[in-house]
């Protein structure tokens, strides 16, 4: 049975995940504050994937991603890939991924290094060095990019956080197998 | 005065010819997104959001600058123009930095309004994010470049209202920027008065008033000369 049309009490659970790029977890918070509507959706999904839910490897068939923060480094580029080919529906969730929002705000300084000296060696006391672990520490991208330009994306829900009242309204939409809609109740900040 | 009669999307309407095209509408109830207007100042046309179709006219025509005529049939809304309110509002948002969350009129920005009134729920273009300037030398005010969209009412308010034409635009193209005096900072301006005007019309977050008690970290130290000399010379002078 398609899994947008299906999920009802009793029929399959949703697959439904959740990512942390370059955000403050700000966006997982207001998740969170859907408060007792969690216990409305835990039996109506299975969560596959998310920083509060205890998966290594980001899951193949799922239903809808919401995707938190902006594209930053190699390994934000690499998840959003992967969540893309995986995932049905992706929702670029809060302003990080919507627009960079606070996270891009290094992009006026013109590229990763000057933002790393910044943080690394302008301001070190003791030992002034860039970190350089391949295969540990992902390398910065120049331009701290919005998710949709790195991947497609099929709804936008901005916000700072976005109102759990909205990620609400997104995820029944989903659920219930209708194109997820913020007409009308759209919020940037 | 001569009355013209005209439709406005289809509906006959009639206009004093003094009257403009978003004179009519604000009249007659039809909602057209704005930025640079503001009643009360003189009309530039400069944001464009409020470009409406004129029968006969292959081009589109801002309707705060286009006055009412005779037989005029006009459309103000199409998928042509609400498509070039989205690119043009798209636009505002990739040129600099308008960055909600820290921004000091979040949820009292026209700027957002008029984005969520056209549903623009992401930016298609690549945002430049360009190095700009933040002007905190006056004791009340600051600038941030980063936020204005050179809608120009802080310029017009300034000259027609307060008559001191401190503000003006320096620069071309997205180099454009607002200026006080001959691009000084604006707490050296001579001819600005402190009058806020242009803090109060901004419709971003461009303008704003320094919300630490302004000034409050202004140090008197002449008080200790006054105090020596009235103490040891009892010279009670300022």
């Amino acid at each position: 049975m398609d899994p947008l049309t299906a999920p009802s009490p009793g029929g399959p659970r949703a697959r439904v995940a959740t990512v942390w790029l370059g955000g403050c977890s700000g966006c997982h918070m207001s998740f969170l504050d859907m408060d007792e509507r969690l216990l409305d959706l835990a039996p109506r999904l299975d969560l596959v994937f998310s920083p509060i839910a205890d998966a290594k490897v980001f899951p193949e068939d799922v239903l809808v991603t919401l995707v938190e923060g902006a594209v930053c480094n190699e390994e934000h580029v690499e998840m959003a890939r992967r969540v893309r080919a995986r995932s049905r529906l992706v929702v670029a969730f809060g302003d990080c991924a919507v627009t960079g929002n606070v996270t891009a705000i290094r992009n006026a300084l013109g590229s990763a290094l000057p933002v790393l000296d910044r943080a690394y060696r302008d301001a070190a006391d003791l030992q002034p060095q860039l970190p350089y672990e391949p295969g540990i520490v992902p390398r910065l991208l120049d331009r701290v990019l919005p998710l949709h330009q790195v991947i497609a994306v099929d709804a936008f829900l901005p916000g700072c956080p976005p109102h759990a009242d909205l990620i609400h309204a997104i995820l029944v939409d989903v659920l219930e197998g209708r194109t997820p809609s913020l007409q009308g109740k759209l919020r940037y900040g | 005065m001569t009355v013209k009669t005209l439709t406005l999307d289809g509906t006959p309407v009639s206009a004093r010819e003094d009257e403009t095209i978003l004179d009519l509408c604000r009249e007659h109830g039809v909602a057209l997104p704005t930025l640079c207007h503001l009643e009360g100042l003189s009309e530039v046309g400069a944001c464009r959001l409020c470009l409406v179709e004129v029968k006969g006219s292959p081009r589109l025509h801002p309707a705060c600058t286009l006055r009412a005529e005779e037989g005029m049939e006009i459309t103000t809304s199409s998928e042509r123009l609400r498509r070039y309110r989205r690119q043009i509002l798209e636009l505002l948002f990739a040129e600099r930095n308008h960055v909600c969350a820290i921004c000091v009129v979040n949820g009292r920005c026209e700027l957002q309004e008029v984005a969520y009134a056209v549903g623009l729920d992401h930016v298609r273009y690549p945002y430049r994010h360009p190095a700009t300037q933040l002007d905190a030398s006056h004791t009340r005010f600051m600038l941030d470049q980063g936020r204005c969209i050179l809608c120009t009412r802080c310029v017009r308010v300034c000259d027609e209202i307060e008559g001191a034409h401190t503000w003006d635009v320096a620069g071309r193209g997205a180099d454009s920027r607002v200026i006080t005096d001959l691009a000084q900072p604006w707490g050296k301006s001579d001819s600005c008065t402190s009058c806020g005007k242009c803090v109060q019309v901004c419709p971003t977050g461009a303008l704003f008033e320094k919300i630490q008690p302004a000034g409050g970290g202004t140090k008197h130290r002449e008080f200790l000369t006054y105090i020596k000399n009235a103490r040891e010379k009892k010279q009670w002078i300022r």
